[in-house]
């Protein structure tokens, strides 16, 4: 028995289906991001979780609890939003000590508790401030601190740093992972940003409109999709149309040069279309991958300086390939119109038929 | 020239504020030849004028409080509280036109139900029940009563949007930390509200203290009870007996009467706001 089950869960508002077939099963301590675009029905997942929505179907059980009719102030969440929802009227300390001192507990109890949280967040002489005096990554933090300090048996995360700029986003996240490990709390975390969750979680819930595309941790999500989907909106992807050669060899042709697949392609026949992908940090121009690597050749048409990589766009005839080389101050990047042969092993091609359906 | 743009609105303010405010004052201490005098002040402890401004001050306060608390909880089921649409743009609606029902239509709408022949007072007396002589709709209650149904409106008006505003992730931050609906009125919402709160029931009690036509029309002007505005037309009025320098004096009062308000109301504003 898992610490937290979702089974069957379903929602509809109205007519249109929101989440479909959600099924989850969590341990404790266990980080699980939610990851997907915009109206895949995240939110209302974890809505659901905390019970804020009710499922229209299914089951969610807690800690071996049914909790599926449970008020949510009957569960012992912690919640966090992307809008901080700080209660603008009470000081900072007064923010965290809510859920305990609606629970009731003696005034010394919950003076403790809130420096503790206080410390555990690097904040405690903001104690006294009140929420329209914080930036937006203190106030997130504060309520990160008043989200755990009542020991909830589940910290639910929607898209807490979205409203936050660039650098505060990435040490913020830094900052979430380590009290979660530090606490063992069973999170789980909302996001349409695949870098924030493949560095926080240890696994994944890739979803697509209502549905659960993939489950798993960031290397196997990232490595091997499952589904077109993830493959594409999990990272950047090169995907070539492509037409099949010979399906028991699994070659195909990529505007009129050869490459190979490493497997036979399930299915397939000679002049067959379909999609091949490819990852741009594995291909790499010229000599890398050795004699047996597939080889395309094509000009280059754009080179985009991004820091430490440098990305640049190859027209192979009709489509484009982007790939990826480490910056290196004494190698100068190509340059436009620069003849290159690009190469990359054949198990790396990932072949895309269609969105594969539950 | 950045100057140029305020000049409509200080002229707006110094023809309709600040120069009838000061002519007031002004006329509140020359007497009827136009020398300096303070006995239009002094005249003002003479007892029926004392008793008129403590019962508009009566009057204005309850129907504040009265029409402040059914305004607020109507705003609240319209909001907050999850009546249909259909009901929510009735109550606006209504709202709109009954917050600005005042004066000798209201007047005659409350004598025809509440009124000694009134329709409702009728309808009472038929299953038994009578109103008068224990209630009139002339004395301090029936004024009330009458008030009271354009505060209710002008509340409803003015705290939707404020309840509206109210985010719902506070509440729902506050349910999933464990609070009870209650809890988050006690603790969250009610503070929140409160400034919008206080402000509006100080605006009743203003509308309230400077209403003039409902009650004449009920009073008839007459009484000697009666509220302040009423002295002061009796005092202004073209008859013999009326004394224009007692009418500004008057007046004066008032005027000192609603600073307080607006003072005692900024001062709990500012500590219902120390958040912000
Ligand atoms: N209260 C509601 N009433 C009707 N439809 C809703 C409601 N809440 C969500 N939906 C719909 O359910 C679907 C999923 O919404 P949800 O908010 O869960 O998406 P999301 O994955 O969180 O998206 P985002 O990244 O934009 O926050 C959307 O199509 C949305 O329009
Ligand atoms: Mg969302």
């Amino acid at each position: 028995m898992s610490f937290l089950e979702i089974n069957g869960v379903r929602k509809t508002f109205g007519q249109s289906v929101a989440v479909e077939h959600f099924e989850l099963r969590a341990e404790r301590g266990e980080f699980v991001s939610f990851l997907g675009p915009s109206g895949c029905g995240k939110t209302t997942t974890l809505r659901m979780v905390a019970g804020f929505e009710r499922p229209s179907a299914g089951h969610i059980r807690i800690d071996g609890v049914d909790m599926t009719d449970t008020p949510p102030n009957k569960r012992k969440i912690g919640m966090v939003f992307q809008s901080y929802a700080l209660f603008p009227n009470m000081t900072v300390a007064d923010n965290i000590g809510f859920g305990m001192r609606v629970a009731g507990r003696p005034r010394a109890e919950i003076r403790a508790r809130v420096d503790e949280m206080l410390g555990l967040i690097h904040m405690p002489e903001f104690a006294r401030r009140y929420p329209a005096q914080l930036s937006g990554g203190q106030q997130q933090r504060v309520a990160l601190a008043r989200a755990l300090a009542a020991q909830p048996q589940l910290l639910l995360l929607d898209e807490p740093l979205s409203a936050l700029d660039a650098k505060i986003r990435l040490s913020l996240r830094q900052e979430i992972r380590a009290i979660q490990r530090q606490l063992n709390i069973t999170t789980i975390y909302v996001t349409h940003d695949q870098e924030e969750a493949m560095s926080l979680s240890d696994r994944i819930v890739v979803m697509n409109r209502g549905r659960i595309e993939q489950i798993g941790g960031p290397f196997e999500v990232y490595n091997f999709p499952q589904t077109g989907f993830v493959a594409s909106f999990v990272g950047t992807l090169n995907v070539l149309p492509a037409e099949v050669v010979d399906a028991g060899a699994g070659r195909v042709r990529v505007d009129g040069q050869e490459i190979a697949l490493g497997k036979p392609i399930s299915g397939g026949a000679a002049g067959q279309r379909l999609s091949v992908a490819v990852r741009p940090e594995i291909i790499s121009p010229n000599g890398a991958h050795g004699p047996q690597a597939n080889q395309l050749r094509g000009s280059v048409e754009d080179v985009t300086f991004l820091g430490a990589i440098v990305r640049v766009r190859v027209r192979l005839g009709a489509s484009a390939v982007h790939f990826d080389v480490f910056n290196n101050p004494h190698l100068a990047p190509p340059a436009h119109g620069d003849l290159v042969t690009l190469r990359f092993p054949a198990e790396s091609c990932m072949v895309i038929t269609e969105a594969r359906n539950h | 020239m950045a100057w140029l743009g305020v000049v409509p609105f200080l002229a707006f303010i110094v023809a309709f504020l600040l120069w009838p405010a000061a002519s007031i004052v002004v006329r509140s201490f020359l007497d009827q030849q136009g020398r300096l005098t303070l006995q239009n002040i002094a005249d003002l402890s003479q007892p029926f004028i004392v008793s008129s401004y403590i019962y508009t001050i009566e009057l204005s306060a309850v129907t504040a409080a009265v029409g402040g608390l059914f305004g607020l909880l109507l705003a609240y089921a319209i909001t907050v509280g999850g009546l249909p649409s259909w009901a929510r743009a009735g109550l606006l609606g209504f709202s709109g036109v009954a917050s600005n029902f005042a004066g000798i239509p209201l007047a005659f709408a409350f004598i025809a139900t509440l009124g000694q022949l009134g329709l409702v007072t009728q309808w009472l007396k038929g299953m038994g029940v009578s109103l008068y002589p224990a209630f009139s709709l002339y004395s301090f209650w029936g004024l009330a009563i009458t008030y009271v149904y354009f505060q209710i409106p002008l509340m409803v008006l003015i705290m939707a949007p404020a309840l509206d505003a109210m985010r719902r992730d506070w509440r729902e931050a506050a349910e999933g930390l464990g609070a009870t609906g209650w809890q988050y009125w006690r603790f969250v919402g009610l503070p929140i509200l409160l400034p919008a709160i206080l402000g509006t029931m100080a605006l009743l009690f203003g509308n309230a203290f400077g209403a003039h036509a409902t009650a004449f029309a009920l009073t008839g002007g007459g009484s000697q009870s009666s509220v302040v505005t009423i002295l002061i037309g009796a005092q202004i009025s073209s008859d013999a007996l009326a004394n224009p320098g007692l009418g500004n004096a008057l007046a004066l009062g008032m005027i000192v009467i609603m600073t307080i308000t607006i003072g005692l109301y900024s001062w709990l504003q500012r500590l219902s706001e120390r958040w912000k």
